[in-house]
C-alpha cells in the first residue's frame, strides 16, 4: 500500500496495464508532453514513448473515432476527453459507432475502449467545462459508465475498465484529483456493478456518487452526533448499476436520499429512485428524496457555483425530512 | 496498365455481380420482401470494384449507407447479405443490422454506416492499428460527397495526415446528398481539391472507368503501404436510382440521368473487353448466368431462413 492522490492512482492504473499489454495506447489532447490538463498522464510519455502515448490535435471526433476503429481491429485505446463537456462534438463516434457496433453487427464486434473524462464543478470553469453528464451516458445502450470516488476505487475500476471488452466511459470528478488515499501496489480490479457501502448505518440510506460520496460522509459525521445514522452507498458504476446492494440497504433503513451533482431532472438519481420504487416500495417509510443540482448550466461566479453544487446542509435537510 | 486479363474479367464479374444484386434488391423491396429502406449502388460499381481489387482480407474498409457494392467488392457473401436485408437470423448481423449496418470483420469490412461521415474516423483508427501493429495493412474509407462536408471527415483526414496513417480516402462523388446537389453544397469544383488543406495528394478520376479507379487507388494504397501516409481519390460518378428506393428524384433532370447512363461503367468495360478480345459474348453470358444462379440461391436462402427469435432482442449489446 502507498498513499497517493486520485490522479496518481489513475496514472498508476495506466502504468500497470500498459506494462502488461503492449496493445494499450493512450491518446488525447495534451496527454503527452504536457502530462494532461490535470496532470493525470504526466510521465507516461517518458516511460512508454510516442507510439503509445499520443498527443492529438484538438479533434475530439477523431480522438474517439480513431479509438473506436482501432479497438474494433485489435488495439485497446485509453483516450482522454479533457473535459466531459467536449463530448458534444464527438458523441456520434461514441454512441452511434462504439456503443452500437456489437449489436448492429450481430454480436461480432468487440470494442475494448476506455474514454476517461474530467467532470464536475468547483474550479470556476463555467458552463462548458464543469458539467456532470453521467445520466447522458447511462441512457446509451452499449456503454458502461464508471464514476469512482476514492483513489483506491479509481485505480481498481480503471484497470477493470481497460480489461473490459466494451466501451467504458470513466468519469473523474475534478475536485477529487488531489484527494489522497491508500492504494495497493500493482494490479487489482474492482468488478463493475458492485456498489460499495462507504459507511454503514441504520436510519437513512444515502446513495451518492463521486465527490458527493464525501459530502455524504461529512453529513453522516454531523448527523451521528445527533444520533441519526446514515448508510452511504456508492454505486461506483452507474451502468451496470448494482440495484441489489441499494435495495438491501433500503430494506434495512426504510428511507432513501439520493445525492448527485448532476442536475436533478432526469439525472442518474431518477433511475435509482425508480428502481427502488419498483423493487422495494413496500419497505419505504418516507418518500424518496433527491438532492442534486438545479436545472441550469453551471455558473461561473463563485457564489453562484457554490450554490449550484449540492451541499452537506442540503443533504442534512433532506435527511431530516425523511426522518420526520 | 498492369492489369492481367484475369483481373479484368474478375473486375467485370464483380461489377455485374453488384448490379444484378442491386437490381434484384430493388424488385424485392418493391415487392415488400425487404423492410426498412435500401440505398442502391447501381451506376457506381466501378468505384468499389476498382478500389477493392487492390486489397486483401488483411486490409480494412469502412463503408456508407450505400454499402452493398463495397461489401460485395471486398468479398462479402451475398447469401448472408440478402438474409440480412430480409431481417433474417442467418444474415450477417443476425437480422439486427439490416442494409445500413452489414459488417464482416474477418474480411476487413468494418461495416456499412448509417451516419453520413461516420466512417472516416473509424478508417483512420483501423489504419492506426495497422501502423501500430507494424503489419502492412491499409484502410480504405469510402465516403460520399455529402460526407465530405462533415466535420468528422475533416478531422479524420487531418489526423491521418499528422500521423502518416496508411489510409486512402475514396470519395464517391455522385453529385447528390439526398436532394442536395454539390453545386450548392460545396464551393470548390472537386472534393479532391481539399486534399491540399491536409498536405496530402488528391486526385480526381472518372469513377465510371474501373481501370482508372484501379490505377488511382493502386497508387494511393501502395503509398499507404510504404508508410508515406494518406491520400484522397475522388471518383466522379452517379447513382442511377434515387437516394433510397421510392425516391421520386424530383431534384434532378431526367436528361442528366440519361447522360450518365451513357457513361454506365458496365457496358463501357464490356465493350472494351470485347474489343480487346478478353471477353466474348459467350463468356459474358456464362458469367451472367452463373451470377444469376448465385443470386437465386441467395434469395432462396434468405426467403427460407427463419427470423430471429424475440428472445434474442437484448442479446449482443455487451461483450
Amino acid at each position: 500500500m502507498s498513499n497517493m492522490t486520485f490522479a496518481q492512482a489513475i496514472k498508476d492504473a495506466h502504468v500497470v496495464e500498459m506494462e502488461r499489454d503492449p496493445n494499450i495506447y493512450v491518446a488525447g489532447e495534451d496527454v503527452g508532453v504536457f502530462g494532461g490538463c490535470f496532470g493525470v498522464t504526466a510521465g507516461l510519455l517518458e516511460q512508454f514513448g510516442e507510439k503509445r502515448v499520443k498527443d492529438t490535435p484538438i479533434t475530439e471526433s477523431a480522438i474517439v473515432g480513431t479509438a473506436v476503429g482501432a479497438a474494433s481491429v485489435g488495439l485497446r485505446p485509453v483516450i482522454e476527453m479533457m473535459f466531459v463537456d467536449f463530448i458534444g462534438v464527438a458523441l456520434d463516434q461514441l454512441y452511434n459507432q462504439a456503443g452500437k457496433m456489437k449489436y448492429m453487427f450481430g454480436g461480432k464486434a468487440k470494442i475494448p475502449l476506455v474514454m476517461r473524462a474530467a467532470c464536475g464543478a468547483g474550479i470556476g470553469a463555467a458552463a462548458q467545462h464543469s458539467q456532470c453528464l453521467e445520466a447522458l451516458f447511462m441512457h446509451l445502450p452499449g456503454l458502461k459508465v464508471v464514476m469512482p470516488s476514492t483513489p483506491y476505487d479509481a485505480k481498481g475500476l480503471l484497470i477493470e475498465a481497460i480489461r473490459d471488452d466494451n466501451p467504458v466511459v470513466f468519469l473523474e470528478h475534478k475536485m477529487l484529483y488531489a484527494m489522497e488515499g491508500e492504494v495497493p501496489e500493482g494490479a487489482y480490479t474492482i468488478p463493475f456493478g458492485q456498489a460499495d457501502i462507504k459507511r454503514e448505518g441504520e436510519d437513512v440510506t444515502v446513495v451518492a456518487t463521486a465527490n458527493m460520496v464525501h459530502t455524504a460522509l461529512g453529513a453522516a459525521e454531523t448527523l451521528a452526533a445527533e444520533g441519526i445514522s446514515l448508510e452511504v452507498v456508492d454505486p461506483r458504476t452507474l451502468y451496470p448499476l448494482d440495484g441489489e446492494t441499494i435495495f438491501a440497504s433500503v430494506k434495512k433503513t426504510h428511507r432513501l436520499v439520493i445525492l448527485h451533482e448532476e442536475v436533478k431532472f432526469a439525472g442518474s438519481g431518477a433511475e435509482i429512485a425508480a428502481q427502488v420504487a419498483e423493487e422495494a416500495f413496500d419497505y419505504l417509510d418516507a418518500p424518496i428524496l433527491r438532492v442534486a443540482a438545479p436545472f441550469c448550466p453551471v455558473p461561473f461566479s463563485p457564489p453562484l457555483e457554490k450554490a449550484y453544487v449540492p451541499s452537506e446542509q442540503q443533504l442534512i435537510d433532506a435527511v431530516r425530512k425523511v426522518m420526520a | 496498365m498492369d492489369l492481367t486479363n484475369e483481373q479484368l474479367i474478375e473486375m467485370y464479374t464483380t461489377m455485374v455481380k453488384i448490379r444484378t444484386f442491386e437490381n434484384r434488391v430493388a424488385e424485392l423491396f418493391a415487392g415488400g420482401k425487404i423492410p426498412g429502406f435500401v440505398h442502391l449502388y447501381v451506376g457506381e460499381e466501378a468505384v468499389a470494384t476498382g478500389v477493392c481489387a487492390n486489397l486483401t482480407d488483411k486490409d480494412y474498409i469502412t463503408s456508407t449507407h450505400r454499402g452493398h457494392g463495397h461489401l460485395i467488392a471486398k468479398g462479402g457473401d451475398i447469401q448472408r447479405m440478402m438474409a440480412e436485408l430480409f431481417g433474417k437470423k442467418t444474415g450477417y448481423c443476425k437480422g439486427k443490422g439490416g442494409s445500413m449496418h452489414i459488417a464482416d470483420l474477418d474480411l476487413g469490412i468494418m461495416g456499412a454506416n448509417g451516419i453520413v461521415g461516420g466512417g472516416p474516423p473509424l478508417a483512420s483508427g483501423a489504419a492506426l492499428a495497422c501502423q501500430y501493429l507494424g503489419n502492412d495493412g491499409v484502410a480504405v474509407c469510402f465516403f460520399g460527397d455529402g460526407a465530405s462536408n462533415q466535420g468528422t471527415t475533416h478531422e479524420a483526414m487531418n489526423l491521418a495526415s499528422c500521423w502518416k496513417l496508411p489510409v486512402v480516402f475514396v470519395n464517391e462523388n455522385n453529385m447528390y446528398g439526398i436532394s442536395s446537389c454539390t453545386r450548392n453544397s460545396m464551393c470548390v469544383p472537386n472534393v479532391a481539391d481539399r486534399a491540399g488543406g491536409y498536405g496530402i495528394p488528391g486526385v480526381v478520376v472518372d469513377g465510371n472507368d474501373v481501370v482508372a479507379v484501379w490505377e488511382a487507388a493502386a497508387e494511393g494504397i501502395n503509398r499507404a503501404r510504404q508508410g508515406k501516409g494518406p491520400s484522397l481519390v475522388e471518383c466522379k460518378t452517379y447513382r442511377h436510382r434515387g437516394h433510397f428506393e421510392g425516391d421520386p428524384c424530383a431534384y434532378r433532370e431526367d436528361a442528366e440521368l440519361e447522360e450518365w447512363k451513357e457513361k454506365d461503367p458496365i457496358p463501357r468495360l464490356e465493350r472494351k473487353l470485347v474489343a480487346m478480345e478478353v471477353l466474348t459474348e459467350r463468356k459474358i453470358e456464362e458469367i451472367k448466368g452463373a451470377l444469376q444462379n448465385d443470386l437465386v440461391a441467395a434469395e432462396q436462402f434468405a426467403e427460407e431462413s427463419p427470423f430471429p427469435d424475440v428472445s434474442e432482442l437484448t442479446e449482443d449489446v455487451y461483450t
